[in-house]
């Protein structure tokens, strides 16, 4: 099957806006699901609700497009039932990090074998450009018009807490992003893609970005590949970590 | 004084929440509410209200916080549509269960699924039991003063009860229209300055909030609460009669609307009125005797009130815009019906309309009085209006 064939012109133009980071996504994940021979018999897609939570419905794969912050627990029921499938989330960080953020530490902590890819534009950019979980602070949304007082989740941390996989790319670094993608696809349990994307209507465009290339030149300037598999990033770094044998897991409860 | 101005139902729905200007706003983002939220946010960053904000991770957690915070002694409001009200259920009852006399807005909105953003009562239906007051507005007008009535009405001591007022989705909400409203003055002098009952935190006075309640005295808190439910008919008339003295605009459980001689009636609720009101009066031109009973009063329902306002008709078409899934048609229906039952000798049809935000057109309107009047419709099941199955 070529590329191609994983996405649906028909449905062209997407419901997206110009400029959003979202298609370069899909366009990766399907370029991952070729090279790995994943198709619509054995890989099913599974979305909440957002801009990114609409993705599926470009794909020839079957999924389950569900309700706003529940992607995980539906991807975890399919893969009870279907073990022998390739689950894959695809969600906003709103859907994932927010109002479902529960489920996400949940599956994580069971190794839960399902993907999850987040698409990270730091805004709930289908209602509008609310602040959402990943608002860095001091940035000006249409809920923080003073500038968001709150901390940001730090997602990599609470996936780590069980040692399960973790990588962080942008949409800017598209090699590295399919890279990850792949990796996560290709581990046995849980595993997590946090990418960092643009919405330039609905965030970058309050901001003072002009357009999307501006964002994602930012994203090159800011974001660091890091070479090979590391411990942990840190904060403006981008590359894939290590998971450390389950076995190693230290019981917190135990004296 | 009232002032003229030109506001969406978003807009005057947040105008009257600057007015009141409560303690504490717990909120969640979702369409169609959204653009309240976003005024509001602004009010609160111009300083203009102080009101502490609360923007939180999902509903379940804006109704909490709003529970937290109003147990505490402080002023509490919100708003939601749709998937975020379904998604606060759970705590919407203990809400009205705690008797808090939260307000929140609900920009009415289809509940999923299928996922659909446009207007229908699917949402607010779902918290018909929940026991919470519903008044239904037919314009950003009525947004605006139905939010104002319902803090006067939810914090009254014969009640405390939580109140929904509520507005239909993008075509009220969205929609820009004309209305009078009152001086911030006025505004602060008739809800009155907040005095929390049993707050938190009184040390003089400690409370529990919650405790267990088994078969000791559930049942008579149930019972308070379904008592309150009906002293707060009195104070809604009360407090509607108080703001038409004020505003111009007197507010009851529903509005008349040519029904005195009427022989076909139709009621309904929210924006539909305004389309049929307007049949009627070309209805009228031609001597048809037509006439809308327009509901803003769900929660409670005014049964005995109804029966006096419309019993005499020939004919009655009770307009749903949500579906019971009961095989009997509309939630509203067969409150009517029952209201009715036995004490008045008109035909009852059910009607279910405008699911999904689907228009609801002046020939559809028309053609139910034409079934009224003619008699067409003998069948006990509820037509379905402009469905194409
Ligand atoms: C229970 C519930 N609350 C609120 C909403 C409204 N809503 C739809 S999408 C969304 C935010 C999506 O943000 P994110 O997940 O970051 O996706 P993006 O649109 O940014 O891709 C919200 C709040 C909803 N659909 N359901
Ligand atoms: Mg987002």
């Amino acid at each position: 099957m070529s590329v191609r064939n994983y996405l649906r012109p028909e449905r062209l133009p997407t419901y997206w806006c110009p400029g959003c980071g979202d298609g370069l996504v899909i366009t990766s994940m399907a370029e991952v699901f070729e090279e790995l021979h994943c198709d619509e018999k054995n890989t099913v897609l599974v979305s909440g609700i957002g801009c990114a939570a609409r993705a599926p419905g470009y794909f020839t794969l079957e999924s389950v497009h569900g309700l706003h912050g529940r992607a995980v627990p539906i991807a975890e029921g399919i893969k009870i039932v279907r073990p022998e499938l390739n689950v894959v989330i695809i969600s906003g960080d709103g859907d994932l990090l927010g109002i479902g953020l529960n489920h996400l530490i949940h599956a994580s902590r069971r190794d839960t074998d399902i993907k999850v890819i987040c698409i990270d534009n730091q805004i709930y950019g289908m209602t509008g450009g609310q602040k959402s979980p990943t608002t860095a602070l001091g940035v000006k949304t249409l809920t923080s018009p003073e500038g968001n007082t709150d901390r940001p989740v730090d997602c990599q941390a609470l996936i780590k807490a069980h040692n399960s996989f973790y990588a962080r790319a942008t949409t800017f670094h598209l090699p590295l992003l399919k890279k990850a993608i792949r990796a996560a696809m290709e581990h046995r349990g849980f595993a997590m893609v946090d990418v960092r994307s643009q919405c330039p209507v609905n965030y970058g465009r309050r901001l003072g970005y002009r357009n999307a290339y501006e964002m994602l030149m930012h994203f090159k300037q800011h974001y660091k590949p890091v070479k090979g598999v590391v411990d942990r990033l840190a904060h403006d770094e981008i590359g894939i970590t290590s998971e450390n044998p389950k076995s190693q897991i230290q019981n917190p409860n135990s004296a | 004084m009232n002032k003229v101005v030109a506001l969406t139902g978003n807009e005057a729905a947040a105008e009257a929440m600057r007015q009141i200007n409560p303690d504490v706003v717990a909120a969640y983002p979702i369409t169609p509410q959204t653009e309240l939220m976003h005024k509001f946010s602004d009010f609160v960053a111009d300083a203009v209200v102080k009101t502490e904000m609360i923007l939180v991770e999902s509903e379940h957690s804006a109704m909490s916080a709003c529970i937290g915070a109003c147990a505490a002694g402080a002023r509490v409001m919100t708003a939601t549509s749709a998937n975020g009200l379904a998604f606060m259920w759970e705590v919407v009852y203990i809400a009205a269960s705690l008797r808090l006399p939260i307000v929140m807005t609900v920009v009415n909105r289809a509940l999923s699924g299928p996922i659909n953003i446009h207007c229908d009562h699917s949402d607010t239906m779902g918290c018909r039991d929940s026991g919470w007051i519903q008044l239904y507005g037919e314009n950003p007008q009525e947004a605006y003063d139905n939010i104002i009535q319902a803090i006067r009405i939810a914090e009254h001591p014969d009640v405390r009860l939580p109140v929904m007022p509520t507005f239909d989705g993008f075509i009220i909400s969205h929609t820009l229209e004309r209305l009078e409203i009152l001086s911030d003055e006025e505004v602060g002098k008739f809800i009155g300055a907040w005095k929390p009952v049993h707050p938190l935190l009184d040390i003089a006075h400690p409370v529990t909030y919650g405790p267990l309640d088994l078969q000791d005295y559930y049942f008579e808190h149930k019972k308070g609460q379904a008592e309150a439910m009906k002293r707060a008919k009195g104070v809604v008339l009360a407090v509607g009669k108080e703001y038409g003295a004020l505003s111009g605009r007197e507010y009851g459980f529903f509005e008349e609307y040519k029904t005195r001689d009427a022989e076909q009636i139709i009621l309904c609720l929210g924006s539909a009125s305004g389309t049929v009101k307007s049949v009627v009066d070309g209805l009228r031109e031609k001597g048809r005797r037509t006439g809308v009973l327009k509901l803003r009063m769900f929660r409670p329902f005014p049964a005995e009130e109804i029966l006096s306002a419309i019993g005499h008709a020939k004919s009655i078409a009770v307009l749903d815009r949500a579906e019971g899934f009961s095989g009997l048609g509309g939630p509203l229906f067969p409150e009517v019906r029952s209201a009715l039952y036995g004490r008045s000798d008109a035909k009852v049809i059910n009607y279910v309309y405008g699911l999904g935000g689907r228009d609801l057109s002046p020939e559809m309107i028309l053609s139910v009085f034409d079934d009224l009047e003619e008699g067409r419709i003998t069948d006990r099941e509820a037509v379905h209006l402009g469905v194409r199955i």
